[in-house]
C-alpha cells in the first residue's frame, strides 16, 4: 500500500483556484464548506506565493488525537478519514489541525456547528465503497476506482500533487534539480514530519 | 536643424547600444545565475518569525486564510498529555485528601449534639437559587470531563454509538445548562456577597484552623472566612470559566485560531481547579459534618450547630427578636 499525500509546490502555482472548484464540484461539497482552498502570502509583492491548502492527512494525526469520540480513522492508504455519524461536533480538531482542514456546515454558536466535513482524498468514509449514501456523506471515491483526488489532477500547471509520497517527492526534487531553485514542500514538516531537500 | 536631428539620433543610438552591450552578458547567463525563488516567502522563514502562516484567499472565511500553524500540535499536547494529567492529579488528589482528613480527624460533630431547636439559616429563594447552581454545576462538570477523559473512560464500556449519542446531548445540555448557572451564581452573589466581605473574625478564624484543625470554635457572622474564601473562589472561577467559555460559545467571533486555543486551555484548567474546589464543598457540607447539609435542606439548621460555627451570627439573629423554632409537638413555653 501506498502512503499518500500531497504536495503543493508553491513555485508553480498560479492562484488559479482551479482545484478548489474541482474539489467542490467533484465531491458535491456544500455550500460555504472549502475542502481545500488557495491562500497567497505576501500578496501583490514580488515575493508572492500562493499555496493550496488541504488537510495534508497527517502521519499521527493530530484530529484523531484530540477528537472526544474517537471518529476518525486512517485508511491503508495512510489517507485520515472521519465517520459523520459518530462526529459530535465540537470543533476541537479544528482547534488541533495545523492546516485548518476542518469545516463546518453552520458558524457554531452554542456548538451548532454540525458534522465536520474535510477532504477526504477522494476516498469516501466509513460506508461502502461506491455507495450512494458515502457519496451524499463524504464525496466522491476516487481512490477505489483507481484515480487520484481531483485537485490535483485538475492542476493546470502540475504545482499540486497527489499520489505515494516518496513518488511525488521524487518529481519534486528533479523539478528542483532541474530548475535550480524551490522554496520546499509547504507543511511536510509540520504534516509527515520530513522536509525534501532543495 | 535636419543636421542636429541627426547628430542627436545618432549619439541615442550609440548610448542605446553601449546600454545592451553592457547588460548582453548578464542576460546570457540568466538560465544559471536567476533565482526566481531569490525574494520568494520562505515556510520556515515565516513559521519562525510569526508562528503560524497566513495570507489573503478569494472566500469569505477569513478563518481560512491561516494555512499552518504548527501551534494545534502544541494544543494537542496540552489536550491529550497535560490536562488529563493535572485533570486526574486534581480530583483524585482533592478526593485523596479529604478521605486522608475523614479519617484522621472525623465527621465535626455537633458538640453536646442536637438541641432539637433550630434557626431558619436560608429562605426558600436562597436554597432554590443554590439549588439551581448546584444542579447546573453537576451537569456541566460531568458534561465538561466527559468531552476530556470520556475516551478513555466511557467509550470503551458503552461503544462508540452510544458514546457519541451522549456525547452530543452532553455537549448541549454543557452549552446551555450554562445559563441557569450563570444566572443562579449572580444572584446568589447579590443575595451574600454582603455577609462575605472579609472582616478581622476572619483573621482569627483561620489561626485556629477554622475549628478544622484542632476543636476549637472561633466565632463567626453569617459565613465565616472559610465559606467566605469559597464565596469569592466560586465568583472568580465563574468569572473565569464564564469569560473563556464566551470564546468557545461563540467561536471566532472575537479572535482568531490562536485566541481560541488559550480559551479552550484556561477555560479546562480553571474548570478542573473549580472541579476541585466544589468537591471539597460537598465534602465539609455533608459527609464532613453534622447538621450542615440542613442548611440547603430545609433551610432550618439546629441552634447547637450554629452556635458552635456561627455564634456571632445567632447572637446577632436571636438579638433581633427572632427565635428559635421548636420542634414539632414540643411544648410552647420555650424553655428556660
Amino acid at each position: 500500500m501506498a502512503r499518500m499525500k500531497f504536495l503543493c509546490d508553491a513555485d508553480r502555482c498560479i492562484e488559479c483556484n482551479a482545484c478548489v472548484t474541482a474539489c467542490k464540484n467533484e465531491n458535491e461539497v456544500p455550500w460555504g464548506i472549502n475542502r481545500r482552498r488557495v491562500v497567497t502570502i505576501n500578496d501583490g509583492t514580488p515575493g508572492e506565493r500562493s499555496v493550496s491548502m488541504a488537510c495534508m492527512h497527517c502521519t499521527d494525526a493530530p484530529c484523531a488525537a484530540v477528537c472526544p469520540v474517537n471518529c476518525f480513522y486512517t485508511t491503508a492508504d495512510a489517507v485520515v478519514l472521519h465517520s459523520k455519524d459518530l462526529c459530535i461536533g465540537c470543533g476541537y480538531c479544528f482547534y488541533a489541525c495545523p492546516f485548518g482542514a476542518p469545516q463546518y456546515p453552520r458558524v457554531g454558536n452554542f456548538g451548532s456547528r454540525g458534522k465536520m466535513d474535510k477532504c477526504t482524498y477522494c476516498t469516501g468514509g466509513p460506508e461502502a465503497d461506491g455507495s450512494p449514501i458515502q457519496y451524499e456523506k463524504y464525496g466522491a471515491n476516487r481512490l477505489a476506482q483507481g484515480k487520484l483526488p481531483m485537485c490535483a489532477e485538475m492542476c493546470s500547471t502540475k504545482s499540486l500533487l497527489a499520489g505515494d509520497g516518496d513518488i511525488i517527492a521524487q518529481i519534486y526534487k528533479d523539478r528542483v534539480a532541474k530548475r535550480g531553485y524551490g522554496s520546499g514542500a509547504w507543511g511536510w514538516q509540520t504534516a509527515y514530519r520530513e522536509t525534501i531537500a532543495s | 536643424m535636419a543636421m542636429l536631428c541627426a547628430r542627436i539620433r545618432l549619439v541615442l543610438t550609440a548610448v542605446a547600444f553601449l546600454v545592451c552591450a553592457a547588460a548582453a552578458p548578464v542576460a546570457a547567463q540568466q538560465p544559471t545565475s536567476v533565482d526566481p525563488n531569490a525574494a520568494a516567502v520562505k515556510e520556515q522563514q515565516l513559521l519562525q518569525q510569526f508562528y503560524r502562516i497566513q495570507g489573503l484567499g478569494t472566500i469569505p472565511d477569513t478563518k481560512s486564510y491561516v494555512i499552518e500553524q504548527p501551534m494545534g500540535r502544541t494544543w494537542r499536547l496540552f489536550h491529550q498529555v497535560w490536562l488529563r494529567w493535572i485533570g486526574v492529579i486534581v480530583i483524585l488528589g482533592v478526593i485523596a485528601l479529604l478521605a486522608l482528613f475523614y479519617f484522621t480527624r472525623g465527621r465535626i460533630r455537633i458538640e453536646g449534639g442536637r438541641s432539637g431547636r433550630t434557626i431558619l439559616r436560608f429562605n426558600s429563594f436562597e436554597r432554590f437559587t443554590h439549588w439551581v447552581s448546584t444542579v447546573a454545576f453537576v451537569i456541566l462538570g460531568f458534561t465538561g470531563l466527559n468531552i476530556t477523559f470520556g475516551r478513555v473512560l466511557l467509550l470503551p464500556l458503552i461503544g462508540p454509538d452510544a458514546f457519541s449519542r451522549w456525547s452530543i446531548m452532553a455537549k448541549y445540555a454543557h452549552n446551555y445548562s450554562s445559563f441557569p448557572y450563570v444566572i443562579g451564581i449572580v444572584v446568589l452573589f447579590l443575595l451574600w456577597v454582603k455577609e462575605n466581605i472579609p472582616t478581622a473574625v476572619d483573621v482569627r478564624w483561620f489561626k485556629e484552623g477554622g475549628g478544622m484543625v484542632g476543636h476549637k470554635h472561633p466565632p463567626a457572622w453569617k459565613f465565616n472566612a472559610g465559606q467566605k474564601l469559597l464565596f469569592w473562589l466560586v465568583m472568580l472561577g465563574t468569572l473565569g470559566v464564564v469569560a473563556s467559555g464566551c470564546f468557545l460559545l461563540f467561536p471566532f467571533y472575537l479572535t482568531n485560531i490562536f485566541g481560541m486555543q488559550i480559551a479552550q486551555v484556561l477555560h479546562a484548567l480553571i474548570a478542573v481547579a473549580f472541579v476541585g474546589v466544589i468537591i471539597m464543598h460537598l465534602y465539609i457540607g455533608t459527609l464532613g459534618m453534622e447538621g450542615g447539609s440542613d442548611a440547603m435542606g430545609n433551610g432550618e439548621v439546629d441552634l447547637n450547630w450554629a452556635k458552635q460555627h456561627h455564634s456571632l451570627w445567632v447572637e446577632q439573629e436571636l438579638g433581633q427578636g427572632r427565635s428559635a423554632t421548636l420542634p414539632a409537638g414540643a411544648k410552647t413555653t420555650p424553655a428556660a
